[in-house]
């Protein structure tokens, strides 16, 4: 009763401060923030007086195993149900945005501008679709691989849903021209705050889960996951040092200027990408691949070397987003030349994960999983390669600004974020709500190749767009003038932009298919279809007509 | 402690098992070793031969001496050189006199073409075709004279520009309260009548020469020298519907162009003049009556 009673006052004193800022704030995108920090607080309130448990509500809503298992999936199945909605939800945003890119009337001003709705796209895929994707399959391995269940468990509860209401803010803030202007790291200093609480509490539960293994050795993946956690904390913290103008305000200043500015942006940024949807991704790699194909990891040695040289040399890539601008040459230098030394060891997470399947080729053929992982494991590769070959300066002078950086980003987004995280969770499902398998093994078939052919248009339409427009952009006629406008390449581009808005929208589809299948299987049905694989042979049929006999004339 | 072996690879097993998982021995790919340490070697030698390392107060200067602000000042260098010749024969050269040297009017042409991509697309469109509110440089209507002198005295000074002293700058005024709506319809009539676009009605007429004329002459021809602009060759501006022309009498819209001088050189503002000279309405100074209008409604 004590504990009811403090938790009601401490929800009551949310809801109070929340109240008192919006009365307070001149700024109304902030009480509007506040306002959803005050409903939460009022749902807490309710629940906590009333003793009705939303939660164990939802989790009959979706069918939800009672109670933690063996292993603590509450927050796993939660995880899983949230990569789903918010990668549809994203998905659907970055196919708004390339029409709008195309077809620049669809601008609905002012809310769902391009501007505004841009950052939502990147956001929800990388933060709400990738990140929910990391929290619940970390959660699943750092257990099953320490043979433990989660350390504080009311801390993992904590992170999930903490980690929602910043989404929420984050999404509703770009929505209403919130933002300090820096990309990916868009939301403004109280969510960056609420952020940093909940990421701390996130390396509390998986390093106490760690310490509390009982396998001797650090299975690689959680190597992999720590090193995600950890530097996405620093970078987090350090590129987000600002200084608000008033505490009742959106509005803050950074706490660097300039050239500085750009670079902790861009050390940010680039291992954004490195240690979220790099090193993150390995991690996942590193355990379901070798699960899906039932067999051991390739190489512990490459695994190793591999992973130090990648977390070593990734941090000191970010120079290569300021080529030729105000950053010192030095600085670039260094940029290009430890972006080309990242090749190799970014491509031992592939070669890892790729030669993990020797002996088990033929799964290749039966097992859509296994063929959504080789997918995204080509895709890691290429866009690994991609990433190295693009900043050296000469390549850079031509690809950067164009849509060649786009299309890099969507090859590994698409391709290997996107399918490994598809691959993973449709290996979860299954076993997190104890279904006997799948709903459907062929419509992942139908959610392989229209994922696949979406990434085709997608990508190669950008690589066409972005050559054509850096080398428009420098094209000097004979007498020594510039060729074309601005507006003249925007034209040329227009062709390339719809074909890039039909492949997200391809890509979108797969998706759907897969939450209809994955809602399916939740709700434990089995769809009636044959086997994935060997074509019937009948031997009775494999033989000519017998010989045609010649018909007497009547 | 014996090695167990893989069967379908033949490699043996590190040992280590996690929920089923094991690792093998394998060692590190060559090729994979050996493109790492190519790699590691290229940054090295990339690293000597380019500025890379930060020291106290500077950082290294790389063995090549190279530097980007270097580079880039090199190839400015070298384009300019490269047009040195055309460039000074323009300067050299009055704007009226350009079209004597076709060859020189053809390289100033070029070189306006290109600025015009940089500086005037914004405003006045890809094909210099303009838009609403933003004058069609391709037609023979000149709001403020269409001769070469006119058109680079245009881009020098712009049009209503604070900056510019010798902005060119004029203003019609709002006839907002002072013409009812009968009388705005029958000047509006009057206007369209005069491209042919509406007949003609006495009313708009008596208003027009006693309040437009004077600015926008008697038939509507226009008066390039102070900027009225013509209303009878169904060219417009801010569109020309009556209820637009309405519009434009009662509260009339005044746009503003930037003085381009101080911006640009002279010689890129010479070109640009040659360049929307030659989009086709251009026109050629008239020697024998001082004032352009007087010419063109001679030519009537």
């Amino acid at each position: 009763m004590e504990t009811v009673v403090k938790r009601l006052g401490m929800w009551a004193l949310v809801l109070m401060a929340s109240i008192a800022a919006i009365a307070l704030t001149p700024d109304s995108g902030f009480a509007i923030h506040m306002g959803i920090v005050g409903l939460v607080a009022v749902i807490l309130i309710v629940a906590t007086a009333t003793s009705y448990d939303p939660l164990a509500k939802a989790q009959s809503i979706f069918r939800m195993p009672p109670g933690p298992g063996r292993y603590d999936d509450d927050p796993v199945r939660w995880g899983v149900i949230a990569t789903m909605f918010w990668g549809i939800a994203g998905l659907l945003v970055g196919v708004v945005i390339a029409a709008q890119l195309a077809f620049p009337q669809l601008n609905l001003e002012p809310y769902l501008n391009f501007g505004r709705l841009r950052p939502l796209h990147t956001s929800a895929v990388i933060f709400a679709f990738g990140g929910n994707a990391l929290l619940a399959t970390s959660f699943y391995v750092v257990q099953r691989t320490c043979r433990t269940t989660l350390a504080l468990p009311g801390t993992a509860r904590f992170v999930f849903w903490g980690y929602q209401l910043f989404i929420v803010l984050a999404a509703t803030g770009y929505l209403l021209g919130i933002t300090q202007s820096k990309e990916y790291a868009e939301p403004e200093w109280y969510v960056d705050l609420w952020l940093t609480v909940v990421w701390l509490a996130y390396l509390a539960v998986f390093v106490g889960t760690i310490l509390n293994r009982r396998e001797p050795h650090i299975y690689v993946a959680n190597w992999f996951y720590l090193a995600f956690i950890i530097t996405i904390a620093m970078l987090h913290v350090v590129n987000n040092l600002a200084l608000p103008v008033s505490p009742l305000g959106a509005k803050s200043y950074s706490a660097f200027s300039g050239v500085q500015d750009a670079l902790t942006q861009w050390w940010y940024g680039h291992n954004a990408v490195g240690f979220f949807l790099t090193a993150g991704f390995l991690a996942m790699m590193y355990y379901f691949v070798p699960k899906q194909a039932n067999r051991p990891v390739y190489s512990y040695r490459l695994s190793i070397i591999h992973f130090w040289s990648l977390i070593f040399l990734y941090i000191w890539a970010g120079p290569h987003h300021l080529h030729y601008t105000a950053l010192p040459d030095w600085a670039q230098t260094l940029g290009m030349v430890f972006s080309v030394m990242l090749w190799m060891p970014s491509w031992g997470g592939m070669i890892n994960g790729l030669m993990t399947l020797n002996g088990a080729w033929d799964k290749v053929r039966t097992d859509p999983i296994i063929r959504m992982m080789v997918l995204a494991l080509a895709f890691y590769g290429m866009s690994t390669f991609e990433g190295p070959l693009m900043s050296i300066k000469a390549v850079n002078s031509l690809s950067h600004y164009t849509d060649w950086t786009i299309g890099h980003v969507h090859s590994g987004a698409l391709g290997w974020n996107g399918m490994i995280t598809f691959a993973c969770v449709y290996y979860l499902v299954p076993r997190l709500w104890n279904r006997e398998r799948l709903y459907s093994l062929r419509m992942i078939n139908w959610h392989f190749w229209l994922a696949t052919l979406g990434i085709v248009f997608y990508a190669s339409s950008m690589w066409v767009a972005g050559i054509t427009q850096g080398l428009m952009w420098r094209e000097y006629g004979a007498d020594g003038y510039l060729v074309n406008s601005f507006v003249d390449t925007v034209e040329a581009l227009h062709p390339m932009y719809i074909l890039r808005a039909v492949g997200g929208l391809m890509y979108l589809s797969g998706a759907i298919i897969m939450a209809f299948n994955i809602a399916m299987t939740i709700a434990g049905k089995l769809r009636e279809e044959a086997a994935m694989g060997e074509t019937a042979h009948d031997e009775t049929a494999d033989r000519p007509l017998p010989p045609l006999t010649a018909q007497p004339a009547e | 402690m014996t090695k167990r072996i893989d069967e379908p690879t033949g490699t043996e097993f590190v040992g280590h098992e996690w929920d089923g998982i094991e690792e093998l021995n394998t060692p590190l790919p060559r090729w994979w070793l050996y493109t790492f340490y190519a790699t590691i070697l290229f940054a090295i030698v990339y690293v000597v031969l380019y500025p890379a390392w930060p020291l106290i107060d500077r950082a290294t200067a790389g063995t090549l001496g190279w530097s980007s602000r270097g580079d880039l000042a090199a190839e400015m260098r070298a384009a300019d050189a490269a047009r040195a010749d055309v460039v000074a024969k323009i300067a050299a050269t009055p704007i009226e006199a350009l079209p004597s040297d076709p060859q020189l009017m053809q390289a100033a042409v070029a070189g306006g073409a290109a600025a015009f991509k940089v500086n005037c697309v914004q405003c006045h469109g890809a094909g210099a075709a303009g838009s609403p509110g933003y004058p069609n440089l391709n037609d023979d209507d000149w709001i403020w004279g269409g001769t070469l002198t006119e058109i680079e005295y245009t881009l020098n000074h712009g049009i209503r520009w604070d900056g510019a002293a010798e902005t060119r700058s004029n203003f019609m005024p709002a006839f907002e309260g002072s013409f009812d709506r009968a009388q705005v319809n029958a000047l509006a009539g009057h206007v369209l009548s005069l491209s042919g676009k509406a007949k003609p009605n006495a009313t708009g007429a008596q208003m027009f020469a006693d309040n437009c004329a004077a600015c926008h002459g008697a038939g509507g021809e226009g008066l390039p020298a102070v900027g009225g602009p013509a209303l009878n060759d169904a060219i417009w501006l801010y569109g020309g519907s009556a209820a637009e022309i309405g519009k434009q009498i009662l509260a009339p819209r005044h746009g503003v162009m930037p003085a381009w001088q101080g911006r640009l050189d002279p010689v890129t503002i010479k070109m640009l003049a040659a360049y929307v000279h030659s989009r086709g309405g251009g026109q050629a100074p008239a020697p024998a009556a001082p004032q352009p209008e007087a010419a063109k409604v001679a030519a009537k």
